[in-house]
């Protein structure tokens, strides 16, 4: 800790003046243009009302015989409260990222565990094999689960054909199908944070553990998963934060029960055409993940990603 | 009778060399090595990685209270060896006994033997209090027993102050005592240290050293450590065993094995040397003499040869400080040569001589410095060097 806030000294130290100004600019400007302004036109959309013009709605402030008038319409932001499905929504997708999240944990931390256990010069692979998924168009893996998912897709067949099955599961257009095509996408996020973490606890740890009586199991519940925390916290928010936006994964995969707030929101925008309405669905998420987001930054789990 | 007395004295002579300090020998260390019962005993353990010997053949006898240093290079299988004692690892073929129990294939959680870690492997999410705590809340001990043991153990290392500390809120020396205590809480039958210095810097290397025996002499614990450095295992250690490519070459006390080694490995490995090959020319009962190239004359051994010789090809090993240095020729028809001063490397209480033989030889020789400087012999002076004949060591290896 000492050392990490000497360096940072010494870095501005030596960026004193026009150079540090410049370089902590860029990131700055990056998050004015793309994020502040768009935000804020999201936010006075937000307050508008829907009408048939275009762009589809009214604008906020009008100037009429030397008179401004601003109209906040708070409309949008009522009938959130108001109309159940939007809550609705909002719970069943934090139910779903919560859940995503911790079967994520269940399955990503073994995984990371093993990848760690095995011999370093094999560790390069290993991790290269979780991601290379990631490195097909997303849409084609979710294509291609929905071919998989399908009644008469290649699971159910061969599953019938070994006889384990009479009649096809309908997996494909449930929650079902939602949780498999969530957890596969996001799970690398689980286990490169976790890894990681795990990656940087000495062995000796876990030897002298065991030195002192511990059984393995034990050594591993005292040790090793305590010290790996900050990984799986850092894990878990980027499984999390995420899926409760997520869109297409519901839309392609999901049926009529799948009821997620990214697709009403999408629903709103394109099919509604209520962009009103649908700033008001983003300012609401964005205030929602402010929760995560700012527990994210308080465990210091970045520290997890950007380590070496 | 004789052997056990002569043997007393040498342990006694190594314990005023090594550690002096230590007025509270505990009461097991004043009886003779040799009245111990042995506690650890290695029966021909190896230890094979794939075709890589690491250990061959290594038969060791620990004796009960002893401090036992493991000295040798990298590679010399050390690590391995200690790392079989503490269950982490399974030897190849050989049995280890505790206590004359048999404790080869005890998982390490099984063992009453705890290790210090060469980085002492502290638990940096446990505060200092709970580190040493670890091991006895492994035993399930009750709560208060687990209290007063480890207010006594942050006694005993001096750290009470420091309980509710995290590791790395410590420093070097103030982390190893926390091992030390951790690894010392659960009362071991043995210690193991492995390379108890080797993360601390020089200065305060030699105040942990005779700290840490301190503390292992007050609570008794037989000890077994391992280390490169021949320093450590002279100042810390009352019986060296000396390592090399698996093998243990060599067990004794420090003074035997610096005045009396058996091997040109063991010679050279503790404090620096002059080797002279040569070949035996005449051998009798009570002398051997000895024709080696760069020297003029003959060099005369005053104690016979036991051990049975393949050749007369051996080496004759002489210690700097056995060899003295002087201007004028020597009156002896052995045991000298004439060379000239080749370098001087100045320490302060004794200066290093390099002395150039005719045929290109340097031999190290240790001159006190007690004359004035302007009496002592300088760079490319003529000199002489001399040592007597019962100081010189033959080996035929």
């Amino acid at each position: 800790m000492n050392t990490s806030s000497s360096t940072e000294k010494k870095i501005k130290s030596r960026l004193k003046g026009t150079g540090y100004f410049a370089l902590a600019g860029i990131p700055a400007v990056w998050f004015l243009l793309f994020f502040l302004i768009p935000f804020i036109i999201v936010l006075k959309i937000s307050f508008s009302e829907a009408d048939f013009s275009i762009p589809p709605y009214t604008p906020l402030t009008q100037y009429a015989e030397h008179i401004l008038n601003i109209t906040l319409n708070f409309t949008n932001y009522l009938s959130l409260l108001s109309d159940n499905i939007y809550l609705y929504a909002f719970i069943s997708s934090i139910k779903l990222a919560l859940f995503s999240t911790v079967l994520c944990f269940l399955i990503g931390y073994p995984v990371a565990w093993a990848i760690s256990c095995t011999r370093q010069s094999l560790h390069g692979l290993l991790i290269m094999l979780i991601m290379l998924p990631s490195w097909t168009s997303f849409l084609i893996r979710i294509y291609a689960w929905m071919n998989l998912l399908s009644v008469n897709g290649l699971l159910n067949s061969f599953l019938m054909k070994i006889g384990i099955i009479k009649e096809p599961l309908i997996i494909l257009n449930t929650n079902y199908a939602v949780y498999i095509g969530i957890i596969y996408c996001y799970l690398p996020y689980m286990i490169l944070p976790v890894y990681n973490s795990l990656r940087s606890i000495p062995h000796t740890l876990t030897e002298a553990a065991k030195d002192l009586g511990a059984r393995p199991a034990k050594a591993f519940f005292k040790i090793t998963l305590p010290l790996s925390k900050r990984g799986i916290f850092a894990g878990a928010f980027l499984v999390f934060i995420p899926v409760i936006g997520e869109v297409m994964i519901p839309q392609l995969l999901g049926g009529s029960q799948t009821l997620m707030i990214g697709n009403v929101l999408w629903q709103t925008f394109f099919n509604s055409n209520d962009w009103p309405m649908a700033a008001a669905l983003a300012i609401m998420m964005l205030i929602i993940l402010m929760v995560p987001i700012r527990l994210f930054n308080r465990m210091k789990a970045t520290e997890e990603l950007i380590r070496e | 009778m004789a052997e056990v007395s002569n043997n007393q004295n040498r342990h006694n002579a190594m314990q005023t060399q090594g550690h002096s300090l230590n007025k509270s020998l505990p009461e097991i260390r004043k009886n003779g090595h040799k009245s111990r019962p042995v506690i650890l005993r290695m029966e021909k353990v190896c230890k094979y990685y794939g075709s890589h010997t690491v250990l061959d053949d290594v038969t060791l006898n620990i004796r009960k209270g002893d401090i036992f240093a493991l000295l040798g290079g990298s590679g010399a299988g050390k690590s391995t060896l200690l790392k079989i004692l503490a269950g982490f690892e399974q030897p190849s073929s050989g049995r280890v006994y505790l206590d004359d129990e048999d404790i080869t294939s005890l998982p390490p959680f099984k063992r009453p033997i705890n290790m210090m870690f060469q980085s002492y492997a502290l638990f940096p999410h446990m505060t200092v209090e709970k580190n040493i705590a670890f091991g006895l809340k492994q035993d399930k001990l009750p709560a208060k027993e687990i209290k007063s043991r480890v207010e006594e153990l942050l006694g005993l290392v001096h750290m009470e102050k420091y309980a509710k500390r995290k590791p790395h809120q410590l420093s070097g020396g103030q982390q190893q005592r926390v091992a030390l205590a951790r690894s010392l809480a659960k009362r071991p039958k043995i210690l193991l240290l492995d390379e108890p210095m080797g993360a601390l810097d020089k200065q305060l290397r030699s105040k942990m050293r005779l700290e840490v025996v301190d503390i292992i002499e007050k609570v008794g614990v037989t000890c077994l450590m391992v280390t490169h450095d021949q320093e450590e295992a002279m100042t810390m250690a009352d019986h060296i065993g000396i390592m090399h490519h698996g093998c243990v070459i060599q067990q004794g006390t420090p003074i035997d094995i610096y005045e009396a080694p058996n091997s040109l490995i063991t010679a050279r490995f503790i404090g620096s040397v002059n080797i002279f090959e040569g070949n035996i020319t005449s051998q009798a009962a009570d002398h051997v003499v000895i024709e080696s190239n760069p020297l003029p004359t003959k060099i005369y051994i005053g104690h016979g040869i036991t051990a049975a010789l393949e050749s007369t090809k051996v080496w004759v090993a002489v210690r700097p400080e056995k060899i003295e240095l002087t201007k004028e020729k020597p009156i002896a028809e052995y045991n000298w040569a004439q060379g000239i001063v080749d370098d001087i490397a100045y320490l302060g209480a004794h200066s290093v001589y390099h002395v150039k033989l005719p045929n290109g030889m340097i031999v190290l020789c240790n001159v006190a410095n007690t004359a004035r400087s302007a009496e002592r012999p300088t760079w490319e002076d003529p000199v002489y060097i001399h040592w007597e004949p019962n100081v010189n060591m033959v080996l035929n290896s």
